[in-house]
């Protein structure tokens, strides 16, 4: 990260922008909810949008679009254990512990039939 | 004894101990916040109907425009530190936690409205997860006001001993307040608006 005061000086109009942005992106976000969307394409261009907003405060404000690799390494780490917590929700779809199963040829094997 | 590497970078990893130590808390931090969400996914795809227009869109709209505004603040706090300004310091870490304080004062207005009508987190699914991630994103504000207030009163001291080494404490602070940030812009559209 370039921190010396000349390129400080050069970023905060940069993070100003950024900041306008940001606001600009939230009354889209709001917006597009008035529009009242069918749910799966209102949760699609929410999270396109609110994705597009984090990027810019993890790109520009939190100085991530010009880090160290120790730290690149630590969120790619952080990121692939995200994406497993994530997708624990979908495993629970094919999830059938405590389901009742169909007795399939149950009868003949049963003692006295 | 002094302790390494506060404000000079190590050798190996180019990074000072309080850089690396602030972005493994947030990796952290990404994990409990995920497994939350995660709960969210399970909870809303098992449900069969869920609620829509439960909380105010305008009140939690307005509390994003106020942690966005926050985060260019605090950004601003540490460039005049880098920038030797220790008055528009101040005056930006200042702001950041009125800024807080003003996002907490909304939260309890919302929180207030649904419990004088009795409806808790033992309400209903949704107010449960709702209560939930507010709650943790809300408690996560306040340690951050506690930290910039510390820095603005008895913490401000180390600027005249070791003044670089206070800048990086600013910064560790703001990447924490960014996150805090980057969280609420997540929970703004799943909890509010879908």
């Amino acid at each position: 990260m370039h921190s010396d005061p000349a390129s400080v000086r050069a970023s905060i109009r940069k993070y100003v922008m950024i900041g306008a942005a940001l606001l600009v992106f939230t009354v889209i976000t709001v917006a597009v909810n008035r529009v009242h969307l069918v749910v799966p394409l209102a949760i699609t261009v929410a999270l396109i949008i609110a994705i597009a907003k984090g990027s810019m405060v993890a790109a520009v404000f939190m100085h991530l679009s010009d880090e160290k690799r120790w730290i690149y390494g630590a969120l790619l780490l952080t990121a692939i254990c995200f994406a497993v917590l994530m997708s624990v929700p979908f495993f629970t779809v094919h999830d059938t512990i405590g389901t009742p199963q169909p007795a399939i040829g149950l009868a003949e094997h049963t003692p006295g039939h | 004894m002094n302790i390494p590497y506060t404000v000079e970078e190590r050798p190996d990893s180019g990074l000072a101990n309080g850089k690396l130590g602030i972005w493994l808390f947030l990796a952290s931090e990404v994990m409990l916040f995920g497994a939350l969400f995660s709960t969210y996914i399970i909870l809303r795809t098992g449900a069969t109907e869920w609620p829509h227009g439960e909380l105010s869109v305008p009140l939690g709209a307005i509390n994003t425009v106020i942690l966005i505004s926050s985060s260019v603040t605090m950004v601003m706090a540490w460039a005049s530190l880098k920038m030797q300004q220790w008055g528009k310091h101040r005056l930006y870490l200042t702001a950041t936690v009125v800024l807080a304080a003003i996002f907490l004062i909304n939260k309890y207005f919302e929180y207030s409205d649904h419990l004088t009508r009795g409806e808790g987190p033992w309400h209903s699914t949704f107010l449960a997860i709702y209560f939930t991630l507010t709650g943790l994103h809300g408690l996560h504000i306040v340690g951050g006001m506690i930290v910039m207030g510390y820095l603005l009163g008895p913490g401000a001291k180390l600027w005249k001993s070791n003044p670089n080494q206070f800048t990086n404490r600013i910064e560790y602070t703001g990447l924490y307040w960014h996150f805090v940030d980057l969280v609420w812009i997540f929970l703004f559209p799943v909890l509010y608006l879908l």
